[in-house]
Parts: structure tokens; C-alpha cells; sequence
């Protein structure tokens, strides 16, 4: 080997190593006070959203027949009006089956039969945009969701997960145990990957700590390596579905400290219990309703993470609103307090502030 | 300090960069020079402005006394003293003092008729410096991504810098950097016990020559880099440490934004196999 084919080796390791570079432009945040290195560094071509789909026509003038006398077995959207009722039929149509049409769900020559799985499905849907919308504003804000933010156009949302099937556990052979996998459920480490599956599943699923709660751990307040290793593998889910790293919520001087995480901590907070209700109370009790081809290989139904909805932005949509188009999905119930967060610090205030 | 007799024999006049005859003096031990005067000024300037700093701060602590980069709007321009300014002027002095004591070595060297090995290897560990401060900075276009001064608040900022990609032990160049580090130690704990083997024996026994060193060597793994090669390796090794260490920041933000997990995917998406 002579000189000139080492510096031609080199120069393609070079080229190479470059090729799995992002040199492009990037947009930078401040996230804590000056020096905590609490920054977002992000390719300006990573924060481009698709524009959200109009409504199906101008949206319709308050007033009118309520829906229930309207037509029959209207069970959710009884109370809005009938021309409000089509428009929210018709929006919905275009978000989840728009090449199948209103057929999906209804039987065509009896719109108003449960005999589709389809439709008893979309009404407890219908039921849980609701709640999100009227209960969950400590998460959603004013923006709200509507079916179109998970399922884009989609029957399925692309984004779901289900429990992972158990595999020998007598054997190492052909059994990763959820990890060493790299999936964009770990952001691609070898963290444990199925981590939504042990948090986000029901209002029981375990708190989420990587800390005992006192200095020196005891038997009945510890923490192995593994429970740690699953927190992490949550968090690194959280990570990949907003687009940001970890010290969008956090300070790493301690994760856990409140008085030193950013205010979007106290939003993933409520957003990590909406998920669990969510899963728990809607879509899990479905997987009776959906026929098997629906279903994991657990027999349980598909169930939704962070990356449903936000789809690496920080903002679902880009922060877009499209409730205010559609009022039907917002519910009349009143505004209900969920559970308190603790308070996080106020925005810019740093570790060496709070010191 | 007294100066041994044998000492006068290696203190000759020239050799200077800069300033010719002016600074070329010795002041007890230490040889001054032109590069000695702006390190005694820009390393008392950094010192008392860190001190000042400190002083309109919040705790007189050493563990938590921070002065801080400036705010992220204020990109690559000037900030108020407050406010990151005097981050600016301190991160100033470091530099210029740490590059005038590497050109006082260059001067010594020069004295002496040596190589500028002790310099050439003391700028690796500038540059390591000037990667966090300035060249990571100015490819991000902010001062802000600056490191800050403080014990604690900088293991903070490593901390957090390192979560940004999530997981940092993912970074090729961070582990190549890394493992240079533990073989330099590793280097250097053999030698050191080899040489003390050899050259501190028990009492009334005689100290073995480098011969016995090399036999050791071969007789355990069938090669012994002999007693130049093992400093030339010493110091390649060392060199690399630094040297990696400041590449693994500077493409850090600049060249990577996402998870470093992330970044193997090259080799998942090789179109061998996928």
C-alpha cells in the first residue's frame, strides 16, 4: 500500500464519516438560565409541519334541530345541532376513512345500526375527544385535539403499540426482554423499548422514578438498575416523539427536583396521566370490540404513546388548533380540575438561581 | 532560590520570539521573557475579574461561585459585563495567557536547542479549551454555548450538554476519545511500574538495567516497546485523549443534533442490508 492510496482511504473515511452528519442550518433555544446548558439545538428542516387538512365545507351557523331528533341512536352528539352533526360527520369521514367513506362505520342502508364494530369504536372515541378536550386542558391548552391529530387520515393512527409478547422466560435464545433492540421506541438505544408498556397502560402503571425518595435507599424505598433502565427508555420515547432532548423538561442536575425542571415538565406530567386514561379507560376496553385482526399479539388492543399525537414536534401539528373549527368535539361538561402537578420553576430561573 | 553551579551553563541569552533582549532575564528560578510578562498580566486580569465576578454574585461559596456565558440572544456579539460580559473578557484572558505560557515554553525550548515537544503537546489541551469556548460557540453562532465558570455549575453544563443528545456515551468520537483516555492511564501505570521495579530495589540489592525491563515485556507478551518507544507512546496516546475529546464536542450541536443513539442508523440503513 503506497502513500497515495492511504490518503485516498482516507479521504473516503472522511467523505463517509460527513455522510452521516447534519451540517445543515440550525434554530437554537434557550431553555435555562444562561450556562445551565439547557439549549435546543435543532435543524431548522426538522421543525417544518404539513399543513393540517381544511374543513370538508364553511363551517355551519349555530342554531337548528338538535342531532338526537334529527336522526336516531345518536348517543354522544345528541345535543349539537343537525347541520353541526353532518359537518363533524363529514370532517371526521375525511380524517380516518376518506376512501372508504361514511361506509366504514355505517351500514349504508341503516346509518343508524351498532352492527359495524367500526361505529361503536368511533362513538367511544368520540367520547374520550371529549374528555381530552374538556378535562385534559392542564395538556391539550386551549388547542385542543380532534381525531385527525392521531390518525391523520387514517383508519389506524401510524403510531401504536401494543403489549409485547412474552418470550421464553427460561431461555436467553432468540429473547432480547424488550431491549438491545434499536427501535425508535428507545430513540435507537439499547434501553429497554417496550417502557410505554409498563407506564403508560392504566392509571395503576407505576410511578416514574430513576431515585429512592431518601438519601440512603432502604428495602421498602429502592430502585435496581432495571426499574431505573425503563424510566429511561420512557423517557427517551418522550424525546423522540416531541423532536427535543432531554433538557426541555429537565435539568439534569436533578431530574427529579421540581423547582429546577422547565414548565413543559408540569404539561408531560398531565399528558403522561392523560395517556394512561386514554389507554385504560377508553382503548383498552375496546380490544372486546375489535375483531383480531385489530388486535396485538397479547389480544390487546392498539394503544397510543407520546409520538401518537406529537410525531416529533413538540407541538402536535405544529401547535395548530383545529378544534375551533369543530365544536361538537368540544364537550359542554365544565371544566374539571385533574390532578395537581407539583410546580415547576419559573421559566429562565437556572440551578445556580435557584441555589 | 539558590542557583546550582551547573545552572549558569544552560541560562543563555536569545531564543526570544518577541521582544528581543528586553524580558530576557530570570527571576529567581523562572525564566521571564515577553510571553512570561502577558501571562503574569492576562492570568491576574482573568483571576481578578473572576474574582469581581464572584463578588457582585450570589455566594461567596467556592463550589457554586459561576460566572456564566451570556443569553442566547446576544449571539456572537458583545454582552453586557453582568450579563455574560464578563464570561467574554475572562474566556479573553484564559486564552491569551495559556497561549503566551505554551510560546514561553516554545522560547525555553528554543534556549536550549530542544524540541518543541512540551509545547506542541500543552496546545492540545488549548485546544481543547478553545473547542468549548470558541469554536463550538462561533459554529453555533452564540457565545451562550459557551461553557460557565464554576466547579459545580460546569459539571451542570456537561450534564446537561450531554443530555441534549440524549444518550452521550453514543458518540463514536466520545468513545474513541474516552478509550485514549484509559489507555493512557494504562500506559502509564505499567511504565511507572516497570521503571519503579527495575530502579527501586530492596535494600543491599542492585538496580537492574533497562535490559531487565524489556525482558519482562517479552517474556509477558512477547514484546516490550523498548524505553524511547514507550514515551513516544505515552504522549501519542495522551494527545489523542485531548484531542478527541474536543472533536467530540465540536460535532456536538454543530454537525449533530439529534440523539447520538440515533446516529448508528448509518450503519442499520448501509444498503448491504436494508
Amino acid at each position: 500500500m503506497n502513500v497515495t492510496s492511504l490518503r485516498f482511504g482516507a479521504i473516503m473515511v472522511g467523505v463517509a464519516l460527513l455522510g452521516a452528519c447534519q451540517p445543515g442550518a440550525k434554530s437554537n433555544q434557550q431553555l435555562g438560565y444562561r450556562g445551565t446548558g439547557m439549549d435546543q439545538i435543532q435543524l431548522k428542516s426538522a421543525k417544518l409541519v404539513e399543513p393540517v387538512p381544511a374543513p370538508p365545507y364553511d363551517p355551519p351557523a349555530p342554531g337548528g334541530k338538535p342531532a338526537r331528533e334529527a336522526y336516531q341512536n345518536v348517543q354522544v352528539l345528541g345535543d349539537v345541532s343537525e347541520d353541526q352533526f353532518s359537518y363533524t360527520m363529514a370532517a371526521i369521514t375525511q380524517w380516518i376513512a376518506p376512501e372508504k367513506g361514511c361506509n366504514y362505520c355505517h351500514n349504508p342502508a341503516n346509518m343508524a345500526s351498532d352492527e359495524l364494530y367500526t361505529k361503536v369504536v368511533a362513538r367511544r372515541m368520540l367520547q374520550m375527544t371529549q374528555t381530552i378536550n374538556s378535562t385534559w386542558s392542564s395538556h391539550v391548552k386551549q388547542t385542543g385535539v380532534t381525531c385527525y391529530t392521531c390518525h391523520r387520515g387514517q383508519a389506524v393512527p401510524a403510531v401504536a403499540w401494543t403489549l409485547p409478547p412474552t418470550g421464553n422466560p427460561n431461555s436467553i435464545v432468540g429473547n432480547l426482554h424488550g431491549q438491545n433492540a434499536p427501535t425508535p421506541a428507545s430513540a435507537y438505544a439499547s434501553l429497554p423499548n417496550t417502557a410505554v408498556a409498563h407506564y403508560l397502560i392504566d392509571k395503576d402503571a407505576p410511578n416514574i422514578r430513576v431515585a429512592a425518595n431518601g438519601t440512603h435507599p432502604t428495602p421498602a424505598d429502592k430502585l435496581t438498575v432495571m426499574e431505573t433502565e425503563n424510566t429511561y427508555g420512557l423517557m427517551m420515547h418522550t424525546s423522540q416523539a416531541l423532536g427535543v432532548n432531554c433538557t426541555y423538561c429537565h435539568n439534569t442536575a436533578s431530574f427529579r427536583a421540581w423547582n429546577i425542571s422547565t414548565p413543559a415538565r408540569a404539561q408531560a406530567w398531565y399528558g403522561i396521566r392523560m395517556v394512561r386514561e386514554i389507554n385504560g379507560d377508553y382503548i383498552g376496553p375496546l380490544a372486546k370490540v375489535f375483531p383480531a385482526n385489530r388486535l396485538g399479539p397479547m389480544g390487546d388492543s392498539l394503544k397510543v404513546n407520546c409520538a401518537t399525537c406529537h410525531r416529533g414536534q413538540n407541538k402536535p401539528l405544529g401547535g395548530v388548533s383545529m378544534l375551533k373549527d369543530y365544536p361538537a368535539l368540544r364537550s359542554s361538561a365544565p371544566m374539571m380540575p385533574a390532578v395537581a402537578a407539583p410546580a415547576p420553576a419559573p421559566v429562565g430561573a437556572g440551578v445556580t438561581a435557584a441555589r | 532560590m539558590a542557583l546550582l553551579s551547573f545552572e549558569r551553563k544552560y541560562r543563555v541569552r536569545g531564543g526570544t520570539l518577541i521582544g528581543g533582549d528586553l524580558f530576557d532575564f530570570w527571576v529567581g528560578p523562572f525564566y521571564v521573557g515577553f510571553f512570561g510578562v502577558t501571562t503574569a498580566i492576562f492570568a491576574s486580569l482573568g483571576t481578578a475579574l473572576i474574582l469581581y465576578s464572584a463578588a457582585i454574585g450570589p455566594t461567596w461559596n467556592p463550589w457554586l461561585i459561576s460566572i456564566a456565558p451570556p443569553d442566547l440572544k446576544y449571539g456572537l456579539g458583545a454582552a453586557p459585563l453582568r450579563e455574560g460580559g464578563f464570561w467574554q473578557v475572562i474566556t479573553v484572558c484564559a486564552i491569551v495567557s495559556f497561549v503566551s505560557w505554551a510560546l514561553r515554553e516554545v522560547e525555553i525550548c528554543r534556549k536550549l536547542g530542544m524540541g518543541y515537544h512540551v509545547p506542541i503537546a500543552f496546545s492540545f489541551a488549548i485546544f481543547a479549551y478553545i473547542s468549548l469556548v470558541v469554536i463550538r460557540p462561533v459554529l453555533l453562532g452564540a457565545w451562550h454555548f459557551g461553557f460557565p465558570y464554576g466547579i459545580f455549575s460546569h459539571l451542570d453544563w456537561v450534564s446537561n450538554t450531554g443530555y441534549q443528545y440524549l444518550h452521550f456515551h453514543y458518540n463514536p468520537v466520545h468513545m474513541l476519545a474516552v478509550s485514549f483516555f484509559f489507555t493512557t492511564i494504562l500506559a502509564l501505570a505499567l511504565h511507572g511500574s516497570l521503571v519503579l521495579s527495575a530502579v527501586n530495589p530492596p535494600k543491599g540489592e542492585e538496580v537492574k538495567t533497562p535490559e531487565y525491563e524489556d525482558t519482562f515485556f517479552r517474556d509477558l507478551i512477547g514484546y516490550s516497546i523498548g524505553t524511547l518507544g514507550i514515551h513516544r507512546l505515552g504522549l501519542l496516546l495522551a494527545l489523542n485523549a485531548g484531542f478527541w475529546s474536543a472533536i467530540c464536542i465540536i460535532i456536538s450541536g454543530p454537525l449533530w443534533t439529534r440523539g447520538w443513539p440515533e446516529w448508528w442508523n448509518w450503519w442499520l440503513n448501509l444498503p448491504i442490508w436494508s
